[in-house]
């Protein structure tokens, strides 16, 4: 069964005209629209933002789609068009943001919206080729959002690569991602300052292809 | 469970679902079963565990149920055993609770550690 998957998978990539579909996916605030940024800035426009970034979690409340970008690393190209998802959670409440400055009604407005943006990233994954997993690695990597993610995406064969961003922060220790998913590619990065993104390009063109 | 909180007794339910309960349920009644029971502030603990796609499937319904009065939930479990060739998969023990009552402290790939607070 898991054979036949595997060479269904491989004869859809051979056959497959359009661009490959990358999904970012992730928990709240781990960089997942930093990192689209990134990648948007480094291959296409300066210029160009894929959305707004921000402190208060659940900035990103849509899938946004970038189509046709060419990744090239040490000769290598790939073709893609980025999905940036909404950040994976299991629970919203409204009083989270109003701290941030948020008045009521605005925080409940976000709230609802945020649990809307969820249902789209769960849906985006079926139309995915493969997803780029962020994880921020100041945090304790081992949440039930980045191990159903990781259930999820094996049990459909997408290939996938764990990003452990925000390397640039002292108490980051991607080691600790390293360690609690062994099986799985992980490459250690900081979106925000764009170091080791080279490395990134690599194994994206080397896993998605 | 029985507990205790400024000077009034309240109690916390605990549905613990063996796994033959568990093998004899779709997994919409699965679902149904856990939202229900945690939306009226009970811990449901199933043994035989939700697969990812379960999980995945218990998040969507969850988040489109979320009002002012049901924040969500918090749910934790193993992550998957592989069998031989790693072909079969083994889910393991699942626990769900409402986000407001509980909230999970450690957590690595054979414990779960998470705290009942009662609201």
């Amino acid at each position: 069964m898991r054979l036949r998957r595997g060479f269904l998978l491989l004869l859809k990539r051979l056959l497959r005209r359009r661009n490959t579909k990358i999904g970012i996916y992730g928990a709240p605030n781990a960089g997942k629209t930093t990192l689209a940024n990134r990648i948007l800035h480094d291959f296409l426009d300066h210029g160009e933002e894929m959305g707004v970034v921000s402190e208060i979690p659940h900035e990103t409340r849509r899938a946004y789609r970038k189509e046709g970008i060419l990744i090239t690393a040490k000769g290598a190209k790939l073709k893609v068009d980025i999905v940036d998802t909404p950040g994976l959670a299991t629970k919203i409440d409204f009083h989270d943001f109003i701290p941030y400055g948020l008045s009521e009604e605005e925080a409940k407005k976000r709230a609802k919206e945020a649990t809307e943006g969820v249902i789209e990233a769960i849906k985006w994954l079926d139309d995915l080729d493969g997803v780029l997993l962020v994880m921020d690695a100041t945090e304790d990597p081992f949440t039930q959002a980045n191990i159903v993610i990781i259930g999820n995406l094996e049990a459909r064969d997408i290939p996938f690569i764990i990003v452990a961003n925000k390397m640039d922060l002292e108490n980051a220790v991607p080691a600790r991602i390293k360690n609690a998913f062994p099986q799985h590619v992980v490459v250690p990065i900081s979106a925000l300052k764009g170091e080791n993104m080279e490395k990134l390009y690599e194994e994206m063109a080397r896993c998605f292809r | 469970m029985r507990m205790s909180g400024s000077g009034e007794e309240r109690n916390i339910k605990l549905d613990l679902i063996s796994e033959e309960r568990m093998a004899s349920m779709t997994s919409m009644e699965k679902i149904r079963f856990i939202l229900d029971g945690v939306k009226l502030g009970n811990i449901v603990v199933l043994e035989g565990g939700l697969t990812p796609e379960e999980q995945m499937k218990l998040i969507e319904m969850t988040m489109s149920e979320i009002s002012e009065d049901f924040t969500g939930i918090e749910i934790g479990s193993y992550p998957l055993k592989r069998g031989f060739l790693r072909l079969r998969r083994r889910t393991r023990l699942t626990i769900v609770g409402p986000a407001n009552m509980m909230k999970t402290i450690k957590k690595d790939k054979d414990l779960i550690r998470a705290i009942i607070s009662i609201v």
